[in-house]
């Protein structure tokens, strides 16, 4: 018995570590990547990883949802707007344009996980209240729990966020919506802007 | 039996301090809000961590909530890049200058 769980524990520690790195290697992926597709690609790794933590942590329906919702659907919507606006092509990351910005982001960055960790430390913040929810463990699945919870005590927020889905939808409908009414404007002012890529300036008057 | 909480929270916090830098350091908005989704999935990861560990199905709930709301954000605001750079040249942020005076 002690064996068994001697060897789950290394397990565990293994698909820990293993899915960390993949996960910081995707964020940094993310972060350094010099094509957005590239970027858009490296995402798609780090919320594979966190699915795994997820799985890991016995939160199954998350990281079924996290893998649908997110690497299924968020990502394709990023990739979709990508190749619509055409802005595939690599950007020189190594560009500054403002002096100092850089190492400033940085320093404020690490500044900024250690005092999250600080105050992670600092206090303990596990009051022992008893949960008004129900407990994560315990016998019965897991979607059963997250369901129960989800249409008893958070009913509301739930239908909540069924308005908030249909506001998303019709508002990326009126943004998106080219009106006919409407004249194509915008190009006046962009003769600061660099070498146009689009082929709306081949139609541009020049004033 | 399994990892410990902490380890957890560490790499949440990794992941979001990943993202706040390449949220400041990137200057292609899409990538800048693809920082903004692994700030997001760091908070995912500590709330699913903080279930665990005080046995609390209330974190995952979140989680959940959390889940539809960033959809919702994604759609909104890739609608606003998309009708903002429909007619403007580049996508990064600093294309944006037209209140400068």
């Amino acid at each position: 018995m002690i064996a068994v769980l001697a060897a789950a524990t290394k397990v565990d520690l293994a698909v820990f570590a293993v899915s960390a790195v993949i996960v910081m290697a995707g964020a940094f992926g993310v972060v350094f990547s010099r094509n957005p597709v590239h970027s858009a690609l490296m995402l798609v790794m780090t919320l594979f990883g966190v699915a795994v933590l997820f799985v890991a942590q016995e939160a199954h329906f998350l990281a079924v949802v996290q893998v649908i919702v997110y690497a299924g659907a968020i990502v394709v919507l990023f990739l979709f707007v990508i190749m619509l606006l055409g802005v595939d092509q690599e950007e020189n990351v190594a560009a500054e344009r403002l002096r100092g910005q850089r190492p400033a982001a940085m320093a404020l960055g690490g500044l900024m996980f250690f005092l999250v960790l600080l105050l992670a430390q600092a206090t303990n913040w596990a009051t022992g209240t008893p949960s008004a929810r129900g407990a994560a463990s315990g016998p019965g699945e897991n979607v059963e729990k997250l369901g129960r919870s989800i249409f008893t005590t958070f009913l509301l927020p739930f239908e909540v966020t069924a308005v908030l889905l249909v506001i998303a939808v019709v508002g990326a409908v009126v943004l998106v919506r080219r009106s006919p009414s409407l004249p194509e404007e915008g190009d006046a002012e962009d003769e600061a802007a660099p070498e146009p890529r689009g082929q709306r300036r081949d139609e541009e008057v020049p004033a | 039996m399994t990892v410990d909480g902490s380890w957890y929270l560490i790499l949440a916090a990794l992941l979001f301090t990943v993202g706040a830098i390449g949220l400041l350091i990137r200057r292609n908005v899409l990538v800048m809000f693809m920082c903004v989704e692994l700030m997001l999935n760091a908070v995912n990861l500590t709330l699913v961590t903080f279930a665990r560990m005080l046995d609390d199905i209330g974190g995952q709930v979140a989680v959940f909530f959390v889940l539809v709301v960033a959809a919702a954000e994604v759609v909104v605001g890739l609608g606003i890049i998309v009708s903002i750079f429909r007619r403007r040249v580049g996508a990064t942020a600093d294309d944006l200058h037209i209140l400068k005076g």
